[in-house]
């Protein structure tokens, strides 16, 4: 198969840790076509705040619809699952990620593998920031009529996390989402079982915490943002708390050990990405209809992204958090409280600016998408503050999630190119001063 | 002499501007043609290659002209009767081409009379010329296309003249023709029609002294003859991409636009470009580099062509509109956010018996109030604020601009080049200034 630099896809080398991890999405989805022969429930949850290292202690498979959504989106099946879900009376401004995932349920509810999801046994809506999180499992809740557990987690509205709020979601952890699970399960609550898993997690987090840092090399020797979300950050979500995991971001390491030992970049889907001309940090998700194409606009310019936020929507680790097997329902409640989704404002701006400074990056780049209000509100804030802060100048593209409509190529390369451009010239500029 | 050109392709028309070695602006080329970026580029770079010939034709007459208006209205004739024999020669091509393309066997719905009826269209446009390009006759646009158009569409609607061909056959068939003319790297030089243009020139004037005549000959031959090696070209705009240039030989508009409006007004620190698709609130340093910018994203109303609609809505031309909207007495509220809606706002509202003044109005402040947002996000308006692109032409924009920059910034210099259509040209020029290394051709 020829891409459309005529280069064969087939003769682009991939790294083992690229091919194992999308073993891994198989072999999961695989497991949740046939969880009911298997003996296994499925309980429906969101990435940010997911407990899976407590389902997966009552032999509970998470199904992340989210994941769902953009993995359809990056097999180009979001287009029509859009349009059945609006033919069904969802506005053309609701979420995409919703529509998308409501169209597949719609259409039969065939993953993004092609084989079919297991209806859920719990829906288990961990409310870390985002409202439309609440309206989905409504969506759920009337079409599988299945029993729903609400973890409320408490906005970090003062930037910090205090005792009581995280007692008031170990409290709910309690009472309210163990004895759901417990219900579905008819399996005791077994707490030595889940601090087996929380141990394995903090081994993978500390690797995974490690490829995240690697990227203040020049070069960096991963992308932070594509490379991130494609196959560094997912595997996050469904395996934490497994020897999958754990093995997992050994071999990754691995390769990026080898990489920052050669001096070498990071690998993207067009091969080994040439000299590294400009270092940026993106907020925002990626656009996931266009992904690849997205990825080659940066890459063919040289860029990387060295830090991203949207990698830590699925927990934010390199504060020094790691899940812990001795306070085993308290970490978990951190872990919730800590995701980026919870963050309010002034704590994702002195993010931000921390990532630009600590990482070396050239400048900051907004990618606001129309689906999500919650990404969204307040970005110009933190564009602008940022820009203050760091002396750094932002950009500002926006698409979508999933829905391709939205996503107009040339106006994006258009401006991204502008802002590489003017990168260069502000180079430029200093070199000439300061001469 | 050696030169540098920029060349900025935008989504309407696409403009070039030549500098010489010391940075001084010999000439200026734009064209409206949209059908080949090539073409349009090889267009635009040749009109701005002929007013530089213009430059080098009044430099070869020094000490023969009169000084000051008198000189210069001298010049101006003589390149009036250069465009006249531009477009004659443009009209003879799109005869031919109505000939080829008025074949029976394609068009035979309009019966056997189309091809003659067609050429009988253009030859008595060719007849009229002369009167449409005397110095004191009002033309509405500077494009072959629009002059043309214009007038053919009048006559096509003529009983007289369309004869059983019928209105629907004479447009289809222009409609074809022009495309081809259009899509067609036509000879338009100052070699070709220099000469005759000074003839005509002399022979309306009547009475010049034999010296004088032969003089302006004598320049017009030398300025022709002049070789002009193109030492870089840098391109830029919407299309820019399509340049067969090298990579290092594209700038993107951002960059040229913020580098042109502070070359025009030095005190510029925020510029404004609304043109054909695109708006673009920039922020620039003291030495114009760019230092913050928004661009409009995932649609287009409030930009230029918002206007073309509006005004192909109203049957009026694009041009017309900002004096409309300045007879108005009050400005009635319109959306910004889909140009198609505002199509039938305005319907509604002239249904409603407001005024058409009034309505234009309406929709000048809606494109700027949408210019805004973007100046907000970009870090909002600071002294000087300098207005550029198409849009910077239009009076009534101007005005609604500079309230509400007024309103929301207070008092700030708001600077328009009467060349403010060049500036992304401009700044893509002194980018290939700056990178000015090897010869590259010669035009």
């Amino acid at each position: 198969m020829n891409d459309a630099r005529g280069a064969s896809r087939d003769a682009i080398p991939k790294e083992p840790s690229m091919a194992r991890q999308k073993e891994m999405l198989g072999a999961h989805y695989h497991r949740l076509a046939h969880a009911t022969e298997l003996g296994l429930r499925s309980a429906y949850t969101f990435v940010p705040g997911n407990l899976t290292e407590l389902l997966l202690s009552f032999d509970v498979l998470p199904v992340l619809p989210e994941i769902n959504a953009l993995q359809s989106a990056m097999r180009g099946k979001s287009a029509d699952f859009i349009a059945l879900a609006e033919k069904l009376g969802q506005s053309e401004d609701v979420c995409t990620y919703v529509k998308c995932d409501y169209g597949m349920l719609k259409s039969g509810n065939v993953g993004p593998t092609g084989e079919r999801l297991p209806r859920p046994d719990l829906l288990l809506l961990s409310y870390t920031g985002c409202f439309t999180f609440m309206k989905w499992f409504e969506l759920l809740k009337q079409e599988y009529r299945a029993p729903v557990a609400m973890l409320h987690v408490p906005y970090q509205g003062d930037g910090r996390v205090t005792a009581e709020m995280r007692d008031y979601v170990v409290k709910q952890l309690r009472k309210v989402v163990i004895p759901a699970l417990e219900k579905v399960t008819g399996r005791r609550y077994d707490e030595d079982r889940l601090k087996e898993l929380l141990a394995r997690s903090a081994q993978a987090e500390e690797d995974f915490v490690w490829v995240l840092r690697s990227a203040r090399h020049r070069p960096s020797p991963i992308d932070a943002y594509f490379g991130g979300v494609y196959y560094i950050g997912p595997i996050f979500t469904a395996f934490r708390g497994t020897q999958e995991a754990v093995d997992y971001y050994r071999i990754l390491r691995g390769e990026v050990e080898a990489r920052l030992a050669a001096g070498a970049g990071p690998i993207t889907p067009e091969g080994p990405l040439g000299p590294e001309r400009y270092r940026l940090v993106v907020e925002g998700p990626p656009n996931w209809t266009s992904f690849r194409d997205f990825w080659r606009m940066f890459s063919d310019e040289g860029a990387v992204v060295v830090a991203s936020t949207y990698t830590k929507v699925g927990g934010v680790y390199e504060d020094g958090f790691r899940h812990d097997p001795s306070r085993p329902l308290e970490s978990l409640a951190e872990y919730c409280l800590g995701c980026y989704t919870n963050l309010d404002l002034p704590s994702r701006t002195a993010k931000i600016a921390r990532y630009v400074q600590e990482f070396d990056a050239d400048g900051f780049l907004v990618h606001s998408v129309k689906s999500c209000d919650s990404f969204s509100a307040g970005q110009l804030v933190i564009l602008r503050e940022v820009e203050r802060r760091t002396g750094k100048a932002g950009a500002f593209l926006e698409s979508d999630l999933v829905d391709a409509r939205y996503f107009s190529a040339s106006n994006v390369k258009n401006r991204l190119e502008s802002y590489l451009q003017m990168i260069e010239q502000q180079r430029r500029g200093a070199v000439s001063c300061a001469s | 002499m050696r030169v540098v050109i920029g060349v900025d392709l935008g989504s309407t028309t696409t403009k070039a501007v030549v500098l010489g070695e010391d940075g001084r602006m010999l000439g200026r080329g734009i064209t409206n043609t949209r059908s080949n970026y090539d073409v349009a580029c090889a267009l635009a770079k040749g009109e701005a290659v002929v007013a530089t010939r213009f430059a080098l034709f009044r430099e070869e007459l020094r000490g023969r002209l009169p000084d000051g208006p008198a000189g210069d209205a001298i010049v101006r004739e003589v390149e009036r009767c250069f465009r006249l024999e531009q477009y004659l020669g443009q009209l003879a091509e799109l005869r031919e081409e109505l000939r080829t393309v008025a074949e029976p066997a394609t068009w035979h719905r309009f019966g056997p009379e189309l091809g003659a009826r067609a050429v009988a269209l253009a030859d008595r446009i060719g007849r009229e010329a002369p009167a449409a390009f005397a110095s004191d006759a009002p033309r509405g646009s500077e494009f072959f296309r629009d002059l043309v158009g214009a007038r053919w569409r009048v006559l096509a609607e003529d009983p007289a003249t369309r004869g059983s061909v019928g209105f629907d056959g004479l447009m289809s068939c222009f409609d074809k023709a022009i495309v081809r003319v259009e899509n067609r790297a036509l000879d338009l030089s100052f070699a070709r029609h220099a000469r005759p243009a000074v003839e005509r020139y002399i022979r309306e004037s009547g009475g010049i002294e034999r010296d004088f005549a032969h003089a302006l000959g004598n320049a017009a031959a030398v300025a022709a003859a002049t070789q002009i090696v193109e030492w870089n070209v840098v391109g830029t705009g919407y299309g820019r991409s399509k340049l067969p240039f090298r990579k290092e030989q594209i700038r993107s508009e951002i960059l040229c636009h913020g580098l042109g409006a502070h070359r025009f007004f030095p005190g510029t620190r925020t510029v404004l470009d609304i043109g054909g698709q695109d708006t673009k609130a920039i922020q620039v340093d003291e030495r114009g580099i760019v230092t913050s910018f928004q661009m409009n994203d995932r649609c287009a109303a409030g930009c230029g062509r918002y206007l073309g609609y509006i005004a192909d809505e109203m049957n009026v031309a694009v041009q017309e509109l900002g004096p409309m909207a300045q007879r108005a007495t009050r400005s009635v509220r319109i959306n910004s956010t889909c140009t198609v809606f505002a199509g039938a706002e305005l319907r509604d509202r002239l249904a409603l018996g407001q005024k058409r003044e009034d309505v234009v109005a309406g929709l000048h402040r809606a494109i700027v109030l949408r210019a805004m947002s973007l100046l907000a996000r970009s870090g909002g308006v600071r002294d000087e604020f300098t207005f550029t692109g198409g849009v910077a032409r239009n009076a009534a924009a101007v005005a609604a601009l500079h309230q509400l920059v007024r309103e929301n910034y207070g008092e700030v210099t708001l600077n328009i080049s009467p060349d403010s259509i060049y500036t992304g040209a401009y700044g893509a020029a002194l980018f290939a200034l700056r990178g000015a290394e090897v010869p590259a051709a010669v035009a």
